[in-house]
């Protein structure tokens, strides 16, 4: 009960030239020896990170290393099981996230955490600390815009954030933790929504401030490329250890990648074969379908598959290119006919089977699995009810335990193992425990929506093997991404998607970023 | 005699006065599972603390002498109600709906427990204002009897409304119920929240619950709820979570509710009890049709365990 009362006492709000004086020093960081276990699994064992003030320090690991779970005992979102921070050189005791807000330190997390029916108005707003009566709304926008009017991007403050594209929500909440005068700031894979223009505008900004000396700043990324343009230091983690790290200007990007992965040797992967595409196996006629909110996503979409061919759907996000993947998924009603095999395609268990079709979905602990059934549950999906796994009405756990087991092993999906619940994984091994799922059988259609999200370099390369050999095995790949750069490098065919329609199309050879960055942006 | 004056016109004007009469613990229940739900809590139990709501209130209302004691009384022990609910759910792994269900028997039973000896004896009831004084038909006057917390609920749909838009309190209820992880983030405490929030949901619904047994039907008695609870939390997926529409949609319930003794007063007694049923028809009929395939339900907090 008392802590209701303890919101009150929040003393960083509105009083600005109070929080002016707060804002110009960027302060320094030591977390020392953290350790953080999950029951007998070692996320974090003793791994120390000290930020400079002033400086842009980038965190490395592959999927599964640990960075989110430091970040997070730094924020009071876990409590370390051992470890102590220093800021400025004073100890600090952060038991939740208001702390660390109190003291200075913000968070961007991996996902979103605006709240969706709310404006940015009103999240900014009560982010500033609580005050229980009523919200002179007035006054409130005033003071917001005449913040924004010192930064460099703007945001619509007066629509709910639920309409807002991911580039503006990832802006927005960047805007708010500048908002809330956080002198360091924590970014966790703050660039995987935006476009490579955004996410340039956004670093700028962001490391303009900490050389300003303004603000500290710890950023996780998997893009080596953001590492070199806009990061001082680095450091490294691999399977929870603090691995190596230095000064950004003294290191390649092959010594990071091998401190990241170790000595381990690299998996070759197959090269594209060239060959002739075959018959057609999936064919979209007239397709058309309604979003969410009852407004068309889908207006009329004719495209073909072939055997042997990978079809890329490029588009910026929020063009259909969802709707389009679980009208695939049979969870879109939908107007119009989807072929697969020449037959018509409604996503039952009989006709997957049939046709060998495999999805892999955005957002897979969402749209692929159950997050409390466990690894091995979740791989069994597909097959729990046939020879070996299941047997007339039963399921041999054994059986699927032996299976999951071998496929975490081939995958390389890093678990503490088949029996934790898959939520508990990182975002980069739910990736490949579904594509382990998807692709261990015989594939003959094979749909993938943005597959490589999120996930480390070693990882982006496995999948994108994974995906062409697929395709050399005459699988019929339809890949909808948002990268055009995964787009250029796997695709045969490339088809831009703009309002629910396709609206250009063109092949390997003479595909160019130009006329087709035009038509994702609608302008031609 | 009064009937045969107004003839079928009694009709309108009983399901109107009905639905002001039979809309009141409606009203109280919604507007409090707004608040409750809004902060991604859904508490099933309400039907339990509308029944112990009319029996406490009915129980101080005879030893005190005073009406208005009891509604308080019945309140408070809502509020209890709505805490132990708040409370059940703060621990780890456990499901509000299944709490819901249990406070629900266990509210329905305790209260038909300690009821007993209230069944038998008159205890003073809640004052009406006579709001058809100008008038000389008898059946008009009978109909514009209004019971003040009538107008204390109607009151209080706007001003929930205000709050939830416009005050620190309401932003952060939304927030909690919205996303439970964004709100930890900025430092807000999503289980105290709905702590406070449930336990509001049970006050109000204690206080409609003293609305049935100290002024309409107006004693106490083991049949006295219909699942008034039930129907109300039903209510609240129909307005959308707005406390307007509740206003609107407890006032529909209402009109639905006493369309059978409407019928009834004009001579119409065939099919007594299928008219008696139309609430409940109403929300099966509601619901079919507020579903929609292609449509998530607009407006639904987004860490309503039921909607998910
Ligand atoms: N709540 C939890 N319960 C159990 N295990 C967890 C929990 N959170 C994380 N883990 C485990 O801790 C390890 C580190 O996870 P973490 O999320 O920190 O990885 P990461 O480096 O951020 O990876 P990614 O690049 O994929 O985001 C993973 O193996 C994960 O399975
Ligand atoms: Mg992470």
């Amino acid at each position: 009960m008392s802590s209701i009362h303890a919101f009150s006492l929040d003393d960083r709000r509105v009083d600005a030239g109070h929080g002016a004086a707060l804002a110009v020093r960027a302060p320094s960081l030591d977390a020392i020896g953290m350790t953080k276990r999950f029951g007998d699994f070692t996320a974090l064992d003793h791994v120390s990170l000290t930020l400079h003030p002033g400086t842009v320090h980038a965190l490395l690991g592959e999927n599964g290393a640990g960075k989110s779970t430091l970040v997070k005992c730094i924020m009071g979102f876990y409590h370390a099981d051992a470890g102590e921070l220093r800021l400025d050189g004073k100890p600090l005791r952060i038991a939740n996230p208001r702390d660390a807000q109190h003291a200075g330190i913000g968070m961007v997390y991996q996902h979103f955490t605006l709240v969706p029916s709310m404006t940015i108005l009103e999240n900014l707003t009560m982010g500033l600390g609580f005050r229980p009566g009523r919200i002179d709304w007035r006054a409130e926008r005033a003071k917001l815009e005449a913040f924004l009017t010192t930064m460099p991007f703007r945001v619509p403050i007066d629509s709910p954030v639920s309409g807002l594209s991911a580039g503006e929500k990832q802006k927005a909440e960047i805007l708010k933790q500048l908002y809330l005068k956080a002198r360091l700031i924590i970014l966790d894979e703050p660039t995987s929504v935006l476009t490579p223009q955004e996410a340039d505008e956004m670093l700028g900004l962001i490391r303009s401030m900490a050389i300003g000396g303004q603000l500290t700043v710890l950023i996780i990324t998997h893009k080596f490329r953001e590492v070199l343009a806009f990061a001082d230091e680095v450091t490294v983690l691999r399977r929870g250890r603090h691995v190596g790290g230095g000064r950004v200007a003294d290191l390649s990007v092959a010594d990071m990648a091998r401190m990241m992965v170790g000595e381990q040797a690299s998996r070759e992967h197959a090269g594209r074969e060239e060959r002739e595409p075959g018959p057609v196996m999936l064919a979209l006629r007239e397709v058309t379908a309604l979003d969410d909110a009852g407004a068309p996503a889908l207006r009329g979409v004719d495209l073909e598959v072939r055997r042997g061919e990978i079809v890329g759907v490029a588009g910026v996000s929020g063009n259909g290119q969802t709707a389009l993947v679980e009208v695939l998924g049979a969870q879109r009603r939908h107007e119009g006919t989807v072929l697969v095999g020449g037959d018509a395609f409604g996503g039952t268990r009989e006709e997957i089977r049939r046709h060998n079709f495999a999805l892999l979905p955005e957002e897979p602990l969402r749209n692929a699995c159950v997050g409390r059934m466990s690894v091995g549950e979740n791989m069994a999906f597909r097959h729990f009810d046939r020879p070996p796994i299941g047997s007339g009405v039963w399921v041999k756990r054994g059986a699927l335990r032996r299976r999951a087991r071998e496929l975490v092993e081939r995958y390389n999906v890093r678990t503490t193992g088949v029996d934790a619940p898959i939520m508990t994984l990182s975002g980069g091994n739910v990736q490949r425990a579904v594509l382990a799922r998807e692709l261990s059988g015989e594939v003959d259609v094979l749909v993938c929506a943005n597959p490589v999200f999120g996930l480390d370099f070693s990882a982006v390369a496995d999948i994108h093997g994974q995906i062409v050999a697929a395709r050399n095995r005459g699988a019929a790949v339809l890949l909808v991404s948002e990268d055009l750069d995964e787009l250029l490098e796997l695709a045969d065919r490339i088809l831009v998607m703009s309002a629910g329609r396709i609206v250009y199309e063109a092949a390997r050879a003479t595909a160019d970023r130009q006329s087709i960055g035009l038509h994702m942006a609608g302008h031609a | 005699m009064g009937v045969e004056a107004l003839g079928w016109w009694g009709v309108p004007l009983a399901v109107g006065a009905g639905a002001i009469r039979v809309s009141t613990p409606f009203l109280f229940v919604s507007l409090g599972e707004v608040v409750t739900e809004t902060a991604g809590r859904i508490n099933l139990g309400l039907e339990g603390t509308l029944v112990m709501g009319a029996m406490s209130g009915y129980a101080i209302s005879y030893y005190s002498g005073s009406p208005w004691l009891g509604v308080l009384a019945a309140g408070f022990v809502g509020s209890l109600l709505g805490a132990l609910h708040a409370g059940i759910c703060s621990l780890p792994r456990v499901n509000d709906i299944a709490v819901g269900i249990a406070l629900l028997l266990f509210g329905t039973g305790l209260a038909f427990f300690l009821g007993t000896p209230f069944v038998a004896p008159q205890a003073p009831n809640l004052p009406s204002i006579p709001l058809g004084f100008w008038s000389h038909v008898p059946q008009l006057q009978a109909a514009l009897k209004v019971n003040a917390l009538f107008f204390i609920g109607v009151a209080m749909a706007p001003i929930l409304a205000w709050v939830l838009r416009n005050t620190g309190i309401g932003l952060m209820i939304r927030m909690v119920g919205d996303n439970a992880e964004a709100a930890r983030a900025m430092g807000y405490s999503p289980l105290q929240v709905r702590l406070w929030a449930t336990t509001f949901g049970g006050f109000m619904a204690g206080v409609g619950g003293s609305f049935l047994s100290l002024y309409y039907p107006g004693s106490w008695s083991e049949g006295l709820s219909s699942g008034q609870g039930i129907i109300a939390v039903a209510l609240v997926i129909f307005a959308r979570w707005r406390p307007m529409y509740c206003l609107w949609a407890s006032l529909l319930f209402g009109g639905a509710g006493a369309l059978g003794p409407a019928l009834q007063s004009v001579g119409v007694s065939q099919g007594y009890y299928l008219f008696n049923a139309a609430p409940y028809v109403l929300t099966l009929v509601i619901m079919i049709v507020a579903c929609s395939p292609d449509r998530t339900l607009a407006g639904a907090p987004g860490e309503l365990s039921i909607t998910k």
